[in-house]
């Protein structure tokens, strides 16, 4: 019970980072692995921070900050220079790793006795005088487990209200436009470059503020964190739109935030049948990749119903 | 008024496909004026408009508009004062987000985007009455993706959201070309209604010699990068596809094309 219920709080602290994903390669079609820098940026940003002793709020918002200006470098790069998408969140990817090695000093950070959010959110339910065991639906959950869990879907929650209506606005609209059809949207006075910039910004925040928040909450930041995290997020989103579909964005980050328990939970038990924890990345990588290309075939496989189904229309 | 003076471009320079688009082209639009742009396959009428729409910059020369001096204006930032539609009903409307939301896009051409809803109760009562004026039935579909209509009805809304805010100059690309013969009709119309209704600076290039004789009050013939007639007044209402045919004929003769080229225009114009 208590794997399960770590495994759906890491899974609704990783949604952050496929929420920033999203938006990266669903919105503006660029697998960003800016990513995988940013994530341990945003952990070693917070980490360091709260080792010092500062408000664990300010850290967090600390190691947001940080992701958003690695997602500026790598949008500046695209855009300003022309460099390609891929190859500029390549070069920052890289960069950030011996930057995050300079922030943290040596290659890991416990924060094992310090304050952090989840240690505060751990303690509020004793603070309010609830008993150290609570039971829900039948089964018995320490009281700070079952905080940070809350704490952990609040985020999540937060944050995919704000992004709703964030693409909803005058500004969202024309960054999704710019995804869509930039064509169009410049001949409506929208600078693409900004907007992509912009929108790789909030995407590398989230991810940032996802390594900070699951820093906290395994209680040390590892320069090596980072490693295949854009991988882990692309299938959370593949996953979600073959929840959902993608008809509308909320809809669409409600199957994201699915797809991120989904792949954990999945995770848990290939882990508790034996999986061996060296080749996670390697089935994470696989799975990706026929995510990626099953629904090609499907799409064939329609193709040539449809046609049949055609051909015997005619010959009625 | 657009002015443009000297205005030089070559592509791919000192290179070997080296063209020269561009030659000198000198024109001036009076504000309200419909000016219909024709040309061979190459003449650079295309260019020109992308060339005023700032899609690439000169190599010299200038570009004023409603006297300001735009030539060194982005192409975003230049979208304030102009208003397109492309050839290919794909590229003007995003197709993944709705009529509604592409036409919110369309409101707030060339200003600041803010952090308000796009989509009110009141701008969708304002969306409904323009689409009904369309005709198209597209009033009762504002919430359909783009992607779900017919090219017709995409040129349309293009149109539509082309002319939303007030525009001194409209560039049309072919815009009926992409288009099946009904449709195309009824953009043409369409255009016409938006155009006279307005009194908009309109430039449009077209393939078609009965729109290139029919529409506008000005027309001017490319080649090679260069304006080789410009017809207005009495000599463009008289004007006749025929007329057209011969002027293109003559440019044909002095450059003695071969013979299958010049049944390759023929296919193309008439």
């Amino acid at each position: 019970m208590n794997l399960l219920l770590a495994s759906l709080t890491i899974g609704f602290i990783l949604s952050l980072l496929s929420a920033g994903v999203y938006i990266s390669f669903r919105i503006f079609h660029m697998p960003d692995i800016t990513a995988d820098g940013s994530f341990a940026l945003g952990a070693a940003v917070s980490a360091v921070l709260i080792v010092q002793e500062v408000n664990p709020v300010v850290a967090t918002s600390a190691g947001f900050a940080a992701g958003c200006v690695a997602g500026l470098v790598t949008g500046m790069l695209h855009t300003r220079f022309k460099i390609n998408n891929l190859l500029s969140g390549i070069l920052v990817m890289t960069a950030l790793y011996s930057v995050n090695l300079h922030i943290m000093g040596k290659s890991n950070v416990p924060m094992l006795y310090e304050t952090t959010l989840m240690t505060m959110a751990a303690k509020l339910p004793t603070l309010m005088g609830s008993e150290d065991v609570v039971n829900i639906l039948g089964w018995d959950i320490s009281n700070s487990d079952a905080a940070t869990f809350l704490f952990a879907i609040l985020m999540i929650v937060a944050v995919s209200v704000v992004l709703n209506r964030f693409f909803r606005t005058h500004l969202g609209t024309a960054m999704r436009a710019t995804g869509d059809n930039p064509d169009m949207i410049r001949a409506l006075g929208v600078n693409t470059g900004n907007m992509i910039t912009l929108g790789l910004c909030i995407s590398n925040g989230l991810v940032a503020l996802s390594g900070s928040l699951l820093a906290q909450y395994q209680g040390f930041a590892d320069v090596q964190m980072g490693i295949g995290m854009i991988v882990l997020g692309l299938a959370s989103v593949i996953i979600g739109e073959a929840l959902v579909g993608s008809a509308g964005i909320g809809l669409t980050l409600c199957g994201v935030i699915m797809g991120s328990l989904l792949f954990r939970l999945l995770i848990a038990i290939a882990l508790r049948w034996g999986l061996n924890p060296t080749d996670l990345k390697l089935i994470t990588a696989i799975f990706v990749l026929v995510a990626l290309i099953v629904p090609r075939f499907g799409g064939k496989l329609t193709h040539r119903k449809q046609r049949s189904s055609h051909a015997s229309d005619t010959k009625v | 008024m657009l002015q443009i003076q000297k205005f030089d471009k070559t592509f791919n320079r000192d290179t070997m496909n080296s063209v020269h688009a561009l030659n000198q082209v000198d024109l001036t639009i009076e504000a309200s004026s419909f000016v219909v742009v024709v040309g061979t396959n190459g003449s650079g009428k295309s260019t020109l408009l992308n060339a005023i729409a700032g899609t690439f910059l000169p190599d010299t020369g200038s570009i004023e508009l409603a006297n300001t001096n735009i030539t060194r204006w982005p192409e975003h930032r230049r979208a304030r004062f102009i208003g397109r539609v492309f050839q290919d009903p794909f590229k003007g409307t995003a197709p993944g987000m709705t009529i509604a939301e592409n036409l919110a896009l369309a409101s707030g051409r060339g200003r600041r985007r803010g952090l308000k809803q796009a989509l009110n109760r009141s701008a969708l009562g304002v969306f409904k009455g323009r689409l009904a004026s369309l005709n198209m039935g597209l009033e009762d579909r504002l919430n359909n993706p783009i992607g779900s209509l017919s090219g017709g009805q995409r040129q349309a809304i293009t149109l539509l959201m082309a002319t939303w805010l007030k525009t001194d100059l409209l560039l049309l690309d072919e815009h009926t070309a992409a288009l099946d013969p009904r449709a195309a009709d009824q953009i043409i119309r369409l255009t016409t209604d938006i155009v006279s209704q307005k009194k908009l600076t309109t430039m449009m290039v077209t393939h078609s010699m009965n729109q290139a004789v029919s529409q506008g009050d000005r027309l001017i013939m490319m080649h090679k990068g260069e304006i080789m007639h410009d017809l207005s007044g009495a000599e463009k209402s008289r004007l006749r596809p025929d007329d057209l045919l011969t002027r293109f004929d003559e440019i044909r003769r002095s450059e003695q094309l071969d013979s299958s080229a010049a049944q390759l225009l023929e296919a193309n114009y008439v």
